[in-house]
Parts: structure tokens; C-alpha cells; sequence
């Protein structure tokens, strides 16, 4: 596809993990579209910041804990996930507490770097309206 | 302008269905394209053709099914969301070793690449439901 059809997709995640499905029904769009090769980010605000958490423990709820998927994204081309630093700010958490999710830049002797950036909710917002197609989840 | 639509909610419960098919009908009484119109998550629900709402209400998937053949609409049902909510094609349940299907006329089960495309192909992506 060339450069001129990239489409910016923005995928806004704002849902716990669990509890419903839309946090891994999101998931799945992502995976799927990451083989269309369009400029793709990822934003996580209100309760989905949950989603990045680490130490994820779904045994006692019977739930498929699909929380690893997210540090495989780098290997489907998903390099940019924003996350609003006021929801985690309002849950009590700090950057320090979502895992560790990296890319690999193959013109730096793959380098790993971190996929992850905190942003303020004016920078989340500037995203969004700079975005072709949000889809909300 | 050409549209995509993407109906994330199934019917009666919430209005999200019952929006998309009127801005359906009122864009292409204006003259706009509509690419195509996917159904995610519980959207779904909306292409079982075993509905059976009281008669002096409306029966959206009708309503669906009758504005896709007047105007060739693509209504297209995410595969994978259907499975888990057991919305089947002919195809689908046989591959599944089900005793049926329940698709109804004018949609049809298809990937969530078909979301993909509609989002890189149309002006406008519009989402209903939550």
C-alpha cells in the first residue's frame, strides 16, 4: 500500500480488561490491522489503563488472561501506545506499574525501545483529532 | 461522501442499532455512499433472523435486511464475534458440527479485516454503540 493510502487509526482503549469483552475484542482488531500497514496507535485512558498493568492474575475469575498479547505488539509492527497520565494519576497507579512493552528498531542493531509513552490528557486529546479513524473500545 | 458504518451494540437493549439504520437510510436518501456497514461486539446479535419482536414494534432485522437489498448495502458480521454468540452461516455450522444456522438475508460473516478496509476505504468511519 503506498505511503499516500496510510490511514492515521487510532484505537482508544478506556475499559478494564475484564469485566467485559471489549478490551480483548479491541485486541483482536488490532492484530488483524496491523497486517494493513497503516500508521497505528493505541491509547489507554479511563479504566483501560488497567489493560497495561503488570502482574495481571485472572485464575480466580476464570478469565483468559490475554495481557501478555500486549508486549507482542511490537512484532505486528504496533509501536505507539499512549497512555493518559491522569487516569493513572486518578487510580492510584504510576508508570512504573504497566509492563514493560518494547519494539525492536531494526536500523539501530534492533534496539529495543519502549513502546509506551504517558501523555497528558491536552496531548491525548491533540492525538485524537489528528487522527483518519478512531475506533472506541 | 462515502460512509462506513460500525454497529457495536445488538438490538432492543440499546438504540446504537436502531441510529446506525437511520443514518443509514437518511445518508443514502442524500445521495452518500455507504460502503459498507460491520457489526462488532454484540452488534452481532442484530443478523439472527430468529428474532421475533411483538408485531406492533419494529423488527430491525428486517429493517436491515430489507434497506440492503433495496440499496445493495454490504452488511458484514465479524466472524469471530459471532462465534462466541452464535451467529452461524450455512457454512459456518456445518465447519462447527452445528445443528443450524441463523444468518439472516443481506448479511454476510466475514473477518475483521472487512473493518480494516471500510475504515481505509471510507470519508467517514461512524461507530454506534458503545
Amino acid at each position: 500500500m503506498s505511503e499516500k493510502s496510510r490511514k492515521k487509526f487510532l484505537y482508544l482503549n478506556r475499559r478494564a480488561p475484564y469485566g467485559s469483552v471489549y478490551a480483548l475484542e479491541s485486541l483482536e482488531v488490532v492484530l488483524i490491522g496491523a497486517a494493513f500497514e497503516q500508521d497505528v496507535s493505541l491509547a489507554f485512558l479511563d479504566d483501560g489503563v488497567y489493560q497495561l498493568v503488570e502482574g495481571q492474575d485472572t485464575a480466580g475469575i476464570g478469565m483468559k488472561n490475554f495481557s501478555k498479547t500486549y508486549r507482542a505488539l511490537g512484532d505486528f509492527e504496533v509501536r505507539k501506545l499512549f497512555v493518559e497520565r491522569e487516569s493513572l494519576e486518578a487510580r492510584g497507579l504510576k508508570e512504573s506499574d504497566l509492563m514493560p512493552i518494547v519494539w525492536e528498531d531494526e536500523d539501530e542493531d534492533w534496539a529495543e525501545k519502549p513502546s509506551i509513552a504517558v501523555v497528558d490528557k491536552a496531548a491525548m486529546a491533540e492525538l485524537i483529532a489528528a487522527s483518519d479513524v478512531v475506533l472506541s473500545f | 461522501m462515502r460512509f462506513a458504518i460500525v454497529v457495536n451494540e445488538g438490538p432492543y437493549t440499546h438504540q446504537a442499532s436502531d441510529s446506525a439504520w437511520q443514518f443509514a437510510k437518511a445518508a443514502l436518501a442524500k445521495g452518500h455512499e455507504i460502503f459498507r456497514v460491520f457489526f462488532y461486539h454484540d452488534g452481532v446479535n442484530n443478523a439472527t433472523r430468529y428474532t421475533v419482536p411483538p408485531q406492533d414494534d419494529r423488527n430491525l432485522q428486517k429493517l436491515w435486511s430489507e434497506l440492503a437489498a433495496e440499496h445493495e448495502l454490504d452488511l458484514v458480521v465479524c466472524i469471530a464475534a459471532a462465534q462466541r454468540r452464535g451467529i452461524l452461516d450455512a457454512d459456518e455450522a456445518k465447519r462447527q458440527g452445528k445443528d443450524g444456522d441463523n444468518i439472516a438475508p443481506g448479511f454476510r460473516i466475514s473477518g475483521l479485516g472487512q473493518l480494516i478496509e471500510a475504515g481505509i476505504q471510507a470519508d467517514r468511519l461512524v461507530t454506534f454503540g458503545d
